[in-house]
């Protein structure tokens, strides 16, 4: 498996330090520009059609009497919040992973959060828990102990290696899928909610949701940017790394634990979104390059960007009806995924 | 194990390679393994018969009873499960070497996730129809398969892009599946569910024939293609200058991997675990640079009879799906290996 990493050009090949690059700074305040555009039309689109100053006034200013602000104070305000959340998770967990996997097809799903989160899910409606806000912390406690166990697997005697973790997160995963599975053949009402679940939307989360997760979600994105410097080491081999006197196993902890919970608290409040943590560290890298201290914050805002924006579509596309966060994003992010897999120069194996 | 890793060569034609003693000793092992399993699985059930009298009925010497149930209700079942995990099997042991890369399975070529969004489609869509449910998959599996691999197709294909391009259309078929599944009535969303689990439950003669000419053709084929394949684990101007027809060998491989996966799936359901960890194990009991093809259809039909024996006799009232006791027999296995090899390698 080689790593991901593009060259970066002549400076390397001469011994001469890269020089800043001026433009890393240009795609960060672009992709923040994009995320606010996004969350305009979050609260803008939807079946009923608000103009910004009327969502402008709803949030800072809010009059009981306007029919906007009912719509976006408490339906599309929680939803948008809930999906910069959830889209800065999954953006900076997929560009994590895949540093630390050296693997570019690793998303989070990897380390078995959708399938730890899945069983727990089907467990906890099982036990009779039948709200959203109730479930989530099955669905974390799924997550949470499915990508320990799988870490801890993965590192016995010796370390996790990109192989191991990616190997063991897909066998556990696999007996995980085929528990939630049984359980579901075995009784349709559990199914019926699942099915809701699983196929992964921001819709009917109230802000009660994004509350729980908020503190999680933030704590990942604190100890992901402090496992960036510790990443671009790790991304030359484990050996340079420790050379280079970083402690290795000390900064694969970190990096696990940021994606566990960033990925871990999206998956819960939304449900499994598999697309998002797959393509965005792509489509970051080519604005930033490897640099993991950019590289991150970038994922993370073009998650948020993305998943907004998906949404928004969804409730547009099929109105008045509604097609899943999780659906459009796969249906026009895979055309997109696979072109620039397409354009890929070279031959890059895995 | 020294003792065991004498190489003998083999030669077939204008194809040579060299066969190791422990494939030899693991491959004897697997086939009396599955062979015994086989004949318990026959044996027990709500009518229980000698293993003596299982051999004596298959060799046509059978009372009318005996005839009944082991011919006609449990030797169906079992043959698909003897089929289909060395179908699986083989299939994953193809693309993992294809792909150089331990994790890639049929499922990254999209085979299981057309295959599940056709079957799924007509469950939903059309009603109980259930003769068009294995076409549906099999049409399902190969379209998706071929659409990958035309998407992947760029002045030749590469193993990288190929499970790159796979994964991107998987998503979209699986979130299409997700979203038949919202939309159908729970009734409908039940029974996709069954076939999404994997069964052999209810193979009969009519999933089982076209299985077994698929498998009678696509083996052989399957151990030709493996002396190109032990080139192609080297860089592709390597393997060029050993005097490969790179693409050519290329689309043999997958389109062996992707006709048994599909022949298998269309029989039985999305058995997935079957193709990723068997190949891994086989790997790693007989040794060597890439999983053994011969000993993978061994085990991977050793495997499945074996999950498909536990289902019934685990629970004999409420059928487990098959799928979950090969998760259950293959993952701690899979993971045994797994912290073995840490441990070697660290010390």
């Amino acid at each position: 498996m080689t790593a991901p990493i593009r060259a970066t050009g002549t400076p390397d090949r001469t011994g001469v330090p890269a020089p800043a690059r001026p433009h890393r700074g240009a795609a960060l305040v672009a992709l923040a520009g994009a995320v606010a555009l996004a969350v305009v039309l979050s609260l803008a689109v939807g079946a009923q059609a608000l103009n910004p100053v009327a969502v402008w006034h709803a949030v800072l200013d809010p009059d009981p009497a306007a029919p906007a602000t009912a719509i976006v104070r408490e339906l599309r305000l929680p939803r948008t919040i809930l999906g910069l959340l959830t889209g800065l998770a999954l953006g900076a967990a997929g560009a994590l992973m895949q540093g630390h996997t050296r693997n570019p097809i690793a998303d989070p799903g990897l380390l078995g959060i959708s399938a730890g989160a899945s069983l727990a899910v089907v467990v906890g409606i099982q036990l009779g828990v039948g709200s959203l806000t109730g479930y989530i912390w099955f669905a974390f406690a799924g997550a949470l102990l499915t990508s320990v166990a799988v870490f801890a697997i993965a590192s016995a005697r010796g370390g996790p290696t990109p192989v191991t973790l990616a190997l063991a997160g897909l066998a556990i995963s696999a007996l995980f899928a085929s528990f939630t599975q049984s359980l579901l053949i075995a009784d349709a009402a559990s199914l019926n909610m699942f099915r809701f679940w699983v196929v992964g939307s921001l819709s009917g989360r109230d802000g009660q949701v994004a509350a729980q997760v908020a503190p999680f979600i933030a704590a990942g994105l604190l100890l992901a940017l402090v496992n960036a410097p510790a990443l671009n080491a790790l991304g030359l081999g484990e050996d340079v790394a420790r050379a280079l006197g970083q402690r290795v196993l000390a900064a694969r902890v970190l990096g696990v634990t940021a994606v566990v919970l960033l990925a871990g608290a999206a998956t819960a409040a939304c449900g499994p979104i598999g697309f998002l943590g797959l393509v965005v560290p792509h489509l970051a890298r080519r604005l930033t390059g490897p640099d993991h201290r950019w590289l991150i914050p970038c994922s993370a805002l073009a998650g948020a960007a993305l998943l907004l924006v998906a949404d928004v579509l969804g409730r547009v596309v099929v109105s008045p009806g509604e097609l899943q966060t999780g659906i459009v994003l796969a249906v026009f992010g895979a055309p997109f995924f696979i072109m620039l897999v397409r354009r890929r120069r070279g031959v890059v194996q895995l | 194990m020294t003792a065991l890793t004498t190489h003998r060569v083999v030669r077939f034609g204008r194809f040579c390679g060299t066969v190791s003693g422990r494939s030899l000793a693991v491959g004897t092992v697997g086939l009396l393994g599955t062979a015994a399993v086989t004949v318990l699985s026959i044996s027990r059930g709500s009518f229980t018969i000698a293993p003596a009298d299982v051999l004596r009925t298959l060799l046509g010497h059978g009372t009318a009873a005996q005839d009944l149930v082991v011919l006609d209700l449990r030797l169906p079942r079992i043959l698909a499960a003897l089929l289909v995990g060395a179908a699986l099997a083989v299939s994953g042991a193809l693309t993992q070497t294809f792909a150089r890369n331990p994790l890639a399975t049929p499922d990254v070529l999209g085979v299981t996730n057309g295959a599940s969004l056709g079957a799924v489609a007509v469950i939903v869509l059309a009603g109980p129809a259930v003769r068009t449910v294995p076409l549906a998959a099999l049409a399902g599996g190969l379209s998706a398969a071929a659409l990958v691999y035309l998407l992947a197709w760029r002045r030749g294909v590469d193993g990288f892009r190929l499970v790159l391009v796979g994964i991107g259309v998987g998503e979209v078929l699986t979130a299409g599946v997700s979203w038949l599944l919202v939309r159908a009535e729970i009734v409908d969303a039940a029974r996709a569910t069954i076939w999404l689990n994997g069964s052999v439950a209810s193979a009969g003669w009519e999933q089982i024939r076209p299985l077994a000419l698929a498998l009678a053709a696509l083996l052989p084929l399957a151990v030709a293609t493996s002396f190109t394949l032990r080139a192609m684990q080297f860089d592709d101007d390597v393997v060029r200058s050993l005097g490969v027809r790179l693409q050519a060998a290329r689309l043999a491989v997958v389109l062996t991997a992707v006709a048994l996966a599909a022949a298998a799936v269309a029989a039985a359901g999305p058995i997935e675990f079957v193709a990723f960890v068997v190949p891994q194990i086989a790997l790693r009991l007989c040794g060597g640079s890439r999983p053994p093809l011969v000993v993978s259809a061994i085990l991977g039909a050793l495997l499945v009879t074996a999950a498909d024996l536990a289902a019934r006799v685990a629970l004999p009232q409420r059928e487990l799906p098959v799928g979950l006791i090969t998760a259950m027999i293959g993952t701690p296995y899979l993971l045994w290996l797994l912290v073995r090899a840490n441990r070697r390698t660290s010390a």
